[in-house]
């Protein structure tokens, strides 16, 4: 993945296969600290306790017939590779939660990337579902 | 230029209107992959080019989507285009230019594109 939005995008398509209507993406830059933030949460089916501790290696995922699951591994390790943190919370039929943190100012870190297109384009393409995004500047 | 909610009201409406997914009017339906494969090798481009084809050429009854991997990621950025009533068919390795010529003999002429196109089929959706 290029940048942000991009994993942005991928893990937002997660939200809507598990069937979420509303998803609220906030991306939080603080300057002063040098972090970026990234939230997204959504309505959808949620994991189960078991499923929630699998959802970062990379040979897990709940699509029939597959093996691998990238999406989430490879978000969380972009942020790691800033020295930032990863966090995903879960509950079964109620939805999704990812956080993210980045250390704006490590070399390592990706740019964010064009998260308007990436907006627009969910909003073309899934006109039903309602998404909410938010920056915030600290 | 920031994004305000209004504007993803705005374009949530325009979309609900120009397409008729949900009466199963559409004639011809085009999926671009977006698994974390296509993403990764461009799969937004891909489907930004398809929708400024749309807009362009102001048709109202084409309904664009997306899937996930279909298992074959070194040959992704993939869509599949499908006419109504008859097999869809799936193209690989797309570019914007490639884009805009399965669009205009494709989806709007009606004749496959065979040197883009992949098999004629469709995967089963995971």
């Amino acid at each position: 993945m290029y940048d942000i939005s991009l994993h942005i995008l991928d893990i937002v398509e997660n939200s809507i296969r598990a069937g979420a209507k509303n998803i609220v993406i906030k991306i939080i830059k603080n300057t002063n600290k040098g972090k970026l933030d990234v939230i997204i949460k959504d309505d959808g089916r949620g994991m189960d306790k078991k499923e929630l501790k699998r959802v970062t290696d990379p040979f897990f995922t709940t699509k029939e017939g597959k093996k691998i699951g990238l999406g989430i591994s490879l978000f969380a390790q972009a942020a790691c590779d800033t020295g930032g943190k990863f966090y995903i919370g879960s509950k079964k039929g109620k939805g999704t939660i990812v956080c993210v943190s980045f250390n704006r100012n490590h070399p390592d870190m990706k740019p964010l990337g064009d998260i308007k297109r990436t907006i627009e384009i969910l909003q073309t393409v899934y006109p039903d579902i309602n998404f909410n995004y938010k920056e915030v500047f600290l | 230029m920031k994004l305000k909610p209004e504007d993803l009201d705005k374009i949530a409406q325009k979309m609900r209107s120009t397409t008729n997914l949900r009466d199963g009017t559409a004639r011809m339906k085009i999926t671009v992959h977006m698994g974390t494969c296509g993403i990764a090798s461009g799969a937004r481009e891909i489907l930004s080019a398809f929708l400024s084809c749309i807009e362009k050429e102001e048709t109202s009854n084409i309904l664009i989507t997306t899937s996930g991997c279909a298992g074959l990621c070194s040959r992704e950025p993939m869509a599949t285009v499908e006419a109504k009533g008859e097999p869809p068919v799936k193209y690989v390795d797309l570019t914007k230019d490639k884009v805009e010529r399965i669009f205009k003999e494709h989806i709007v002429g009606g004749k496959i594109v065979q040197e883009y196109a992949l098999a004629i089929g469709s995967e089963r959706v995971l």
